[in-house]
C-alpha cells in the first residue's frame, strides 16, 4: 500500500546533505520552473488538486490566487512547521530526512506567488531537527539556490528559520505571524485574511511543510502524474502518522483514499497484543472519534471523513484498544487544550477550565449525570464563539466521546451515586 | 496557561558572548522590524545561560530598542523559556495522548521515585530537573522523553535507568 513520492529519499543515507540530495534529483525542477510563467505554476498546482496538509485541506493553488495584485508591498511566505497537534509527527521527517525537498518547494512557491522572503516557523522543541534544517539552508545558500540570484536566475530569495518556544496555538496561522513579529502567540480576528494583510500587514501565504514539500514532484512530473494517486477530490499522497495501540506504529506514506481499517491492519500491523479495537482518532487529537462499526467504510480522504462527521485533519491516526478508559482519555485531551489556550477569549480560557474541573470531578467518581450533561452543554456553548478554532479543537472531539461512549461516563457517575448512598446509610 | 510572572535577578549585568553577538547581528538583518528579534534573542540568552534573568531581559530590550514590557510579554507567554536555573540535565516527559496511551505514567512515576522530585522541581544536587510537557511530535515512537534537547524514543524503565546513569 505504501508509496514513495515525498518519502522517496527518506531511506537514503545522508539525503539531508546537498550533494547526496542532488545526486537523487534535488533542485532538478528549477530549470523547468524558471522557464514557466508564475501564473502557469499556480495553474499547475491548482490542477494537481493539492490540498493543504496542515489540517484544513484547503486547495493550495486556490489560496495563492487570493493574493491581491500590485499592492506595492512585499509578499511573504510563512512555512508552518509548528507540528504540535497531538498525534501528528509527519513534517519532521521532511525536515530531517529531506530538507532540500522542502527548500526546493519553497523556491517553487515563492516564484509562483512573487515572494522573496520566507520564514519557516518551527516549534521550539524540534532542537535536533532545526540544526539539520539550518545546515541544509546554509548549504543551499552556498550552492546558490538561495540568496540574490536563485540558481543563476534573476530571482532573489531569503529563507529564515524562526523558532517558536512551546506554544501549540502558534500553529494557528495568525498566531504564527504574531509570533514572528515578536509578540505573544494570540490569533487575530479574521478578516482580513493573511493573503490580504498578514505578516507586517503585508500579503502573506501560510502553508504547511508537507504542502510545500509536495511541490517539486508536481512541477517536475506534472499535475496529472500527481493525480494518479489518491481520489478525485483528495488527490495525491500523505505522510500518515499511526500511533497508539498498534503493533507497528510509525509514519507511512500512502495515497489518499485507502480504507482506514485495512491500513491499520495491513500497514500498522493491527491492534497490538491481539486486543480488540475500541475506537479510532482519524486525524490528530482534535478530530472526532470513530467507533469500529462506523469505521467499516471510512476511507482516508477529506470527503469520507466529512461524510462520517469527523475530519481528515493532520493524518495522525490514533488507535485505541479495548482497555482504554475513555473518561481518562477525555481528561488528558481537555488538559492539553486548556493548557494551550492563548487566553484572549473568555469561552476558551474559562470554558475549557470548567470542562477540566468537571471531568476531574467525574474521574474522582464524585460527579453526577448533571455534570455529564453540563460538559456536553459547555461544548455547544464554547464552540465557534471564539477568535480561533483551538477551542473547537477541544469541544469537537470531547462531544464525540460524550455521545459515543456515554455509558462510560454514566458508569463513573453511577459509582459516585452508589458510594454517596453508602455514606448516607 | 500557567503562572510565569516571576523574574529572577542575578545582580550582575548580562551580555552576549562573541558567538551569540554575531548570531544576533546576522539575524537582525533578516527581519524588517527589530521587534521580530524578541524570540530569537531570548533563545540566544537561553542557549548561553540555560535560563533567562531579569538583567538579560533588560539587555535584550535595550539592544533591540523596544520596551522591556514587550520582551516580558513574550518571555512569560512561551513556556520553553526558562525563568529560573534548571537542573544540569533537564528531563521532559511527554504527557499527551499517544504517550499517555503507551505508558508515560510509568516513566513519570519511575523518575519521581528515582530522582525524588515531582514535575516542575529540581533535584537538590542540581543534577536533574523534571517536567511534564505536551506532545513532542514523536507519537509514533511513544513514550518519549526529551533530555537536554535530545529525543529518546520508545522509552521504558530499563532504558531510562541506563540513560540516567550516563547523565552527570
Ligand atoms: C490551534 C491550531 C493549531 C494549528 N497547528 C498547525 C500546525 O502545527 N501545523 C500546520 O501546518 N497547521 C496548523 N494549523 C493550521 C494552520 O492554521 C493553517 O491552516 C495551515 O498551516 C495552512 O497550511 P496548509 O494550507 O498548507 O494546510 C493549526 C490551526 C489551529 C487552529
Ligand atoms: S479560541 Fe482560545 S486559543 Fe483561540 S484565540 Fe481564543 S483564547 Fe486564544
Ligand atoms: S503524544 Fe507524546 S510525542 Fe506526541
Amino acid at each position: 500500500m505504501e508509496v514513495k513520492i515525498l518519502s522517496a529519499k527518506f531511506k537514503l543515507k545522508n539525503a539531508n546533505k546537498i550533494t547526496v540530495a542532488k545526486k537523487h534529483g534535488a533542485y532538478a525542477t528549477l530549470g523547468k520552473l524558471f522557464a514557466m510563467k508564475p501564473e502557469d505554476v499556480i495553474e499547475e498546482v491548482k490542477k494537481s488538486g493539492l490540498r493543504g496538509r496542515g489540517g484544513a485541506g484547503f486547495p493550495a493553488g486556490v489560496k495563492w490566487g487570493f493574493l491581491p495584485k500590485n499592492t506595492g508591498k512585499p509578499i511573504y511566505l510563512a512555512v508552518n512547521s509548528d507540528e504540535s497537534e497531538p498525534a501528528t509527527f509527519k513534517d519532521r521527517y521532511i525536515l530531517v530526512k529531506d530538507p532540500h525537498m522542502l527548500i526546493e518547494g519553497i523556491i517553487i512557491c515563492s516564484y509562483a506567488i512573487g515572494s522573496h522572503e520566507t520564514y519557516i516557523y518551527i516549534r521550539g522543541e524540534y532542537t535536533t531537527q532545526v540544526r539539520v534544517l539550518q545546515a541544509a539552508i546554509d548549504e543551499a545558500y552556498a550552492a546558490g539556490y538561495l540568496g540574490d540570484s536563485v540558481a543563476g536566475h534573476d530571482f532573489k530569495l531569503n529563507v529564515t528559520v524562526h523558532r517558536g518556544a512551546g506554544a501549540y496555538v502558534c500553529g494557528e496561522e495568525t498566531a504564527l505571524l504574531e509570533s514572528i513579529e515578536g509578540k505573544k502567540g494570540q490569533p487575530r480576528s479574521k478578516p482580513p485574511f493573511p493573503a490580504v494583510a498578514g505578516l507586517y500587514g503585508c500579503p502573506t501565504i501560510i502553508n504547511n511543510v508537507q504542502s510545500i514539500a509536495s511541490l517539486p514532484f508536481i512541477i517536475d512530473k506534472g499535475a496529472d502524474a500527481y493525480k494518479v494517486y489518491g481520489t478525485e477530490k483528495s488527490p495525491g499522497t500523505h505522510l500518515f502518522g499511526i500511533s497508539g495501540h498498534v503493533e507497528k506504529p510509525g509514519m507511512y506514506e500512502l495515497p489518499l483514499g485507502l480504507p482506514i481499517l485495512e491500513v491499520i491492519d495491513k500497514v500498522a500491523g493491527g491492534v497490538w497484543k491481539g486486543r480488540k479495537l475500541k475506537g479510532i482518532i482519524p486525524g490528530g487529537s482534535s478530530t472526532p472519534v470513530l467507533l469500529p462499526e462506523e469505521a467499516q467504510d471510512v476511507t482516508l480522504d477529506y470527503e469520507s471523513m466529512a461524510a462520517h462527521k469527523t475530519m481528515f485533519g493532520s493524518g495522525g491516526i490514533v488507535v485505541l484498544d479495548e482497555t482504554v478508559d475513555i473518561v481518562a482519555l477525555v481528561k488528558n485531551l481537555i488538559d492539553f487544550y486548556h493548557h494551550e489556550s492563548c487566553g484572549q477569549c473568555t469561552p476558551c480560557r474559562e470554558g475549557l477550565g470548567w470542562m477540566l474541573k468537571i471531568i476531574k470531578k467525574i474521574l474522582r467518581r464524585e460527579g453526577s449525570m448533571d455534570d455529564v450533561l453540563l460538559l456536553r452543554e459547555l461544548c455547544d456553548n464554547i464552540e465557534m464563539k471564539t477568535v480561533c478554532v483551538l477551542s473547537a479543537a477541544c469541544t469537537m472531539p470531547v462531544r464525540s466521546y460524550l455521545d459515543k461512549f456515554r455509558h462510560e461516563f454514566e458508569a463513573y457517575v453511577q459509582d459516585a451515586s452508589a458510594s454517596a448512598q453508602v455514606k448516607q446509610e | 496557561m500557567s503562572d510565569r510572572s516571576q523574574l529572577i535577578s542575578t545582580g550582575k549585568p548580562f551580555q552576549y558572548d562573541k558567538e551569540r553577538d554575531a548570531e544576533f547581528e546576522r539575524l537582525i538583518k533578516r527581519y524588517p522590524t527589530r521587534e521580530s528579534m524578541i524570540l530569537p534573542s531570548l533563545w540566544l540568552i537561553q542557549e548561553q545561560e540555560g535560563w533567562i534573568s531579569q538583567e538579560a531581559i533588560a539587555y535584550v530590550a535595550d539592544r533591540i530598542g523596544t520596551f522591556a514590557s514587550k520582551v516580558y510579554e513574550a518571555v512569560t507567554f512561551y513556556t520553553m523559556y526558562q525563568l529560573h536555573p534548571m537542573g544540569r540535565n533537564h528531563l521532559c516527559v511527554c504527557r499527551t495522548l499517544s504517550c499517555w496511551l503507551r505508558g508515560k505514567q510509568e516513566i513519570v512515576d519511575y523518575l519521581k521515585n528515582e530522582l525524588g522530585i515531582s514535575p516542575g522541581q529540581i533535584s537538590e544536587d542540581g543534577r536533574f530537573s523534571l517536567e511534564e510537557v505536551e506532545c513532542l511530535g514523536h507519537c509514533g515512537t511513544a513514550p518519549v522523553v526529551q533530555v537536554n534537547g535530545e529525543f529518546h524514543e520508545n522509552m521504558d524503565v530499563a532504558k531510562l535507568k541506563a540513560l540516567l546513569a550516563k547523565l552527570q
